[in-house]
């Protein structure tokens, strides 16, 4: 064999071993140094800002530590999942296959939850829930990897029921849009008002996003409860507190809903959502210490107001930075860092909450009223609320 | 449902059955008269909201927003005719259809850029914020009625536009025949100009109009699209007349179907498309 062709070989050999990464023992050892976060939220869409808020909720709690996780240093990836459950499991390929990350923070919309829970089952990748409650990721379809730091869709229903009645509304009518949201936010309210003396008058329902109320508040006036519970969110919750004002119920028959009827809407909704009664895990309101420094320093760091998105967010940066920590780091070390991350308390600007065992927050949840632009906390709801996690066995 | 329940709620259908029929009314015209399939029809009910909100929070009055707004979009409508949609006329209905599909996320992403992702809510006019006492606790308010006046005044006006004037039989020799059209010295392409950026306008009004009972928020108007194509199939794929009885019609069912059958609503209108196609193939009103 010539010199020439000898060298042209070999060439090819280093290449070879080059691209399979045989022969790059530093860089490899510098990547593995640094733990690989990946976010995989909505960046663009009607939830776009839901996911910028997440991510900053998040950043802002490893910062405020240092900016590293069990003394490694963090490299970041990003996938907008647009929010869009057709890409979702393509998605969380891209983060898990392609950038070969240690955690997935992800994501918003619950269809696309489904998709991103399908890779975190099949790889076993870590998988930080900072948003979407559909029970399934945390019900029958668990797994020791997916931890949620938001709350399940019957978790804030679920609480409305005792305040309904404490107040004095024993039959009230449900309405909502018939989705999987919509259900499971019904399957909350219903075992709550049920067990709390109530009885359901009728369940109303229309096709998602149908923002049609009309027919309906027609059919309510003429039903006449003693007050109506809901679940709407966005731009249709916003439409629904103004119809329900200008059909004159308001005032006349008292309005409950899912804390995320007013989140972000007061405003859109003019007059029209003052005194109605929610009930969330969180109120921009809550006069706390831990809460007001939470919001101050968003605020200056972000130079946008916080969220109960942004808090979700932040809870997920806490809870990864503590079970980074109690491993030193070494996110291999998989059962050892999901104990911890089970055992955690999380001190919270919604109040402390842990994990249940089926990994979902047992949290507080509060009974707010919209009085002059804001969701005051009236009083708290539902003390130390857990899901109840059925059908979840961890393998 | 007691008697005045039920009136009620046929005056509830009607009322809706309107507004579906302002916002369909422009997306039948442009096809009827050009042939042209628009996806991004409710982009222009979108923009109109948008522009409602815009304008009328700048100048504090929604009657300046709207008379503002119908100045722009019919701008709009005319500047997008002469860029993109005059050189599809001819082109097949598929190219139609990615054209103004791809024109739909365009317009999202504007939106965006200019006026973010919030809700936003715009308030009812002072003069038509009070509401009429129906029953002891239900009153109606007549904003709603106003929206229903403009709707009427609107369908009158297209008819009289289209059926009285000698515009309006201009447009209909160009629909019949272009090319004979052409021939006697009318300028089709102006005719076409003047029809697409009637098109947008009448969806953008309907997006002013309807903004303060359903708020200003992002894809509003991929939500209304749905409705105006199964209005527009019903009633038979450009017929203005068509688009306004198939529009009452799916108002009626989609009212009475929301108290009477909710389990099944949300099929009942595309139940009663099916049904009317298995009749009449080409809608209730071919041209």
């Amino acid at each position: 064999m010539s010199t020439r062709r000898l060298v042209l070989t070999r060439s090819a050999a280093v290449i070879g071993a080059a691209s399979t990464g045989l022969l790059l023992p530093e860089i490899a050892r510098a990547q593995s140094n640094k733990v690989r976060v990946g976010f995989m939220l909505p960046y663009t869409g009607t939830f776009a800002q839901l996911g910028i808020n997440i991510e900053n909720g998040f950043r802002m709690a490893i910062d405020e530590k240092g900016g590293k996780l069990g003394g490694r240093e963090i490299e970041w990836f990003k996938v907008d999942d647009e929010a869009e459950p057709s890409k979702g499991i393509e998605n969380a390929t891209k983060l898990v296959q392609r950038d070969k990350v240690d955690v997935v923070i992800g994501t918003v919309h619950s269809g696309v939850q489904m998709g991103l829970h399908k890779i975190a089952r099949d790889t076993g990748v870590l998988n930080i829930n900072p948003n979407a409650g559909v029970h399934a990721a945390t019900r029958a379809l668990c797994a020791p990897n997916v931890f949620r730091t938001s709350f399940s869709n019957s978790q804030p229903t679920r609480a409305l029921g005792a305040a309904m009645v404490a107040k004095g509304h024993k039959k009230a009518v449900w309405i909502t849009w018939k989705y999987a949201a919509g259900d499971e936010a019904f399957e909350g309210f219903k075992e709550g008002y049920l067990a709390a003396g109530g009885t359901i008058v009728k369940e109303l329902g229309l096709p998602f996003p149908n923002v049609e109320f009309q027919a309906l508040l027609t059919e309510i006036a003429s039903l006449n409860p003693d007050a109506v519970a809901c679940f709407f969110a966005g731009g249709g919750a916003a439409k629904f507190m103004r119809d329900y004002a200008a059909a004159g119920l308001k005032g006349k028959i008292p309005l409950y809903g899912s804390g995320f009827l007013t989140e972000g809407v007061i405003d859109a909704a003019g007059g029209a959502a003052e005194g109605v009664y929610t009930t969330l895990h969180y109120s921009d309101s809550l006069d706390t210490p831990k809460n007001n420094a939470f919001r101050n320093s968003f605020a200056t760091k972000f130079k946008a107001m916080p969220d109960v998105y942004a808090v979700q967010g932040y809870d997920a940066g806490q809870l990864l930075m503590l079970g980074a920590n109690a491993v030193k780091g070494d996110l291999s070390n998989k059962k050892a860092l999901y104990a911890a991350m089970e055992g955690v308390t999380i001190d919270s600007p919604r109040g402390k909450w842990k994990m249940s065992p089926s990994h979902n927050p047992i949290q507080d949840i509060y009974l707010r009223q919209v009085v002059g632009k804001e969701n005051k906390v009236i009083s708290v709801a539902a003390k130390q609320l857990a899901d109840s996690g059925a059908g979840c066995k961890m393998a | 449902m007691d008697f005045p329940t039920f009136l009620i709620q046929l005056l509830n259908s009607v009322q809706y059955g309107l507004l579906l029929f302002m916002l369909a009314a422009g997306l039948t015209l442009i096809f009827g008269i050009m042939g042209v399939v628009n996806l991004a029809h409710g982009s222009f009910y979108m923009l109109g909201a948008y522009l409602a909100w815009s304008i009328g929070a700048a100048t504090g009055s929604l009657t300046v927003a709207i008379f503002i707004g119908v100045a722009l979009s019919v701008l709009f409508g005319l500047a997008l005719e002469w860029l993109l949609f005059r050189h599809f006329y001819h082109r097949d209905h598929l190219d139609q259809v990615l054209l103004t599909f791809g024109l739909i996320y365009i317009f999202e992403e504007m939106r965006s850029i200019l006026w973010g992702d919030d809700v936003h809510g715009v308030p009812v006019p002072e003069l038509l914020g009070a509401s009429i006492q129906l029953t002891h606790n239900l009153s109606y308010p007549v904003y709603r009625l106003f929206m229903s006046g403009v709707c009427i005044v609107l369908a009158l006006g297209l008819y009289w536009l289209i059926s009285k004037t000698r515009l309006g039989m201009k447009i209909r020799a160009g629909a019949f025949n272009r090319d004979m059209t052409e021939a006697l010295g009318i300028n089709i392409k102006l005719i076409h100009a003047i029809v697409f950026a009637l098109g947008v306008a009448l969806a953008a009004v309907a997006g002013m109009i309807a903004a303060p009972v359903s708020s200003v928020y992002p894809n509003m108007g991929s939500q209304v699209l749905i409705m105006c194509f199964v209005v527009v199939v019903i009633g038979g794929i450009g017929s203005v007349r068509g688009a306004l009885i198939s529009a009452l019609l799916v108002g009626l069912v989609d009212t009475f179907g929301k108290v009477l059958l909710p389990s099944v609503s949300g099929m009942l209108i595309y139940i009663l498309m099916a049904a009317v196609l298995l009749w009449k193939p080409e809608g209730l009103f071919k041209q």
